[in-house]
């Protein structure tokens, strides 16, 4: 097996076009998950089939990709799949978030800002909010249809009932320009803020469940919450021990078996450019 | 004998520079993208912008609409036949894509697939042909993909065309998304975009 004998950006064309007519689709209803007809890929599901789809439908030769598992460049996930695109699409990969066109992600929102000509994509394992809430398709399909929201607000308020706070601490469901509900895959509730407003358009593939979803630059993206419980985008009350930032979002890493551990930031872009800054 | 002109000589990477083109334009809406579409020639009065465009998203999944003076030219529809597979339909109703050239004359939205409360996606995208952007007197934008506000306005418009606009809207998230497409260039208004009205 050699790589010219695949087609640019792996999937063939019929693919890519089923594909992109989704994309156009969920573009025009930000937050609507609009069923598409997921193809296998040569890694399991739940390594980011959904994700690496739609990269492969919208990808060019003129793009720079990045893509990040956890935040981190280097870790299996993120190396495999930028491997992948290299090697059967040619297009340049990088690791530095301002000089990517497009970012596949797993779990994370870079904390450099994001730009108008860049393309956000996420992996995303379970597409629908209210899937844990109402297991029926029929039915979630329905609450979508009607805008019935109600039980994922009986869900956050259960959970302030029970622990005297919004316990939800990520996939924090967020309303899509004031219509629909939407997952915003298991990113961390910090990351929420930064899906409002965002210069990037916001793509998202889910190929297990064969759903994509968009939400378009600028399109107002809210945190769902209480008046007298208002969203908070939580973070460890700590700074990166590496390069000692205190405003972006911490991996806890054990350093040994006597209960040693450290915070680093889950950015590895954005930990290693602020310690090459530093004097 | 029947003779077909080409479509692109590099399909994969001029299919995929239309859509990403196409991604922008409704990604933020009211915007004008650059279409590359020189090289082809497609059967007149087919534009080489929407020819570029059929040829980047149809195929047999595709049932496709074409206006009256679209269907009037038979060659049209073996060009679209052969190169995309697309079936051509004449049930508005039913098209996943509506290919108008005749802008000011084009029917009612209601003609189209609207989508359903469920499956909003089930509606027909319309591929409009324009002479141009920017010409006339400027509808004002605001939505999503749309900072603030964007001013945009194409040319030839039915006349009636912001208060469809307004009723597309207001379907929402039904409705159908438009598409406009000169020879090298298009823009487009989603459902999801929002007029506003001078006061």
């Amino acid at each position: 097996m050699n790589a010219p004998a695949y087609n640019f950006a792996y999937l063939d064309e019929q693919t890519k076009r089923m594909i992109r007519r989704a994309i156009l689709k969920g573009i025009a209803i930000p937050g609507y998950q609009v069923p598409f007809a997921s193809r296998e890929m040569p890694m399991p599901y739940g390594w980011g089939t959904g994700g690496v789809q739609v990269t492969a439908a919208i990808l060019g030769p003129g793009d720079t990709l990045k893509v990040i598992d956890q935040g981190a460049d280097d870790t299996t996930n993120a190396v495999s799949i930028r491997q992948l695109f290299a090697k059967t699409a040619g297009v340049c990969t990088t690791t530095h978030t301002a000089e990517a066109t497009v970012i596949q992600t797993r779990h994370r929102i870079p904390e450099t800002k994001l730009g108008e000509d860049q393309v956000l994509v996420y992996q995303v394992p379970i597409p629908e909010p209210l899937r844990f809430l109402e297991p029926r398709e029929t039915e979630t399909r329905q609450m979508h249809a009607h805008a019935d929201y109600g039980l994922m607000h009986v869900k956050l308020y259960e959970d302030i009932a029970r622990h005297g706070h919004i316990s939800t601490s990520y996939a924090y469901p967020v309303k899509v320009d004031g219509r629909y509900v939407m997952d915003p895959s298991p990113t961390p509730k910090f990351d929420n803020p930064k899906m409002n407003d965002c210069a990037a358009l916001q793509l998202f593939g889910a190929g297990r469940e064969k759903r994509i979803y968009a939400i378009p630059p600028h399109t107002t993206v809210v945190s769902l919450d209480f008046e007298d419980h208002p969203f908070e985008a939580s973070r460890t009350q700590a700074s990166c021990e590496l390069c000692g930032a205190d405003d972006s979002y911490l991996d806890e890493v054990i350093t040994d078996d006597r209960g040693g551990r450290m915070f680093v930031c889950s950015d590895t872009d954005y930990c290693e450019a602020r310690r090459e800054a530093r004097p | 004998m029947l003779v077909i002109a080409p479509a692109f000589a590099d399909p994969v990477s001029a299919n995929q520079a239309t859509f990403r083109a196409v991604m922008d334009a409704f990604a933020r809406p009211g915007s004008v993208r650059a279409l590359t579409a020189a090289e082809l020639a497609p059967p007149p009065p087919l534009s080489r912008g929407a020819a570029a465009v059929a040829l980047a998203l149809l195929d047999y999944e595709t049932p496709v609409w074409l206006d009256t003076r679209l269907a009037a030219e038979r060659s049209i529809a073996d060009w679209l036949r052969f190169h995309t597979g697309a079936p051509l339909i004449v049930e508005p109703g039913r098209a996943a894509f509506a290919f108008i050239d005749d802008a000011a004359r084009m029917p009612p939205f209601e003609a189209f697939s609207l989508g359903s409360e469920e499956y909003p996606d089930r509606s027909t995208t319309l591929v409009i042909r324009v002479d141009g952007f920017g010409t006339t007197a400027p509808l004002t934008l605001t939505g999503p993909g749309i900072a603030g506000r964007r001013e945009f306005s194409f040319a030839p418009a039915p006349a009636d065309f912001p208060a469809r606009l307004i009723a597309n809207r207001a379907l929402f998230p039904r409705g159908v998304d438009l598409l406009f497409v000169a020879d090298e260039a298009a823009a487009a208004l989603p459902r999801s975009t929002r007029l506003i009205e001078r006061a």
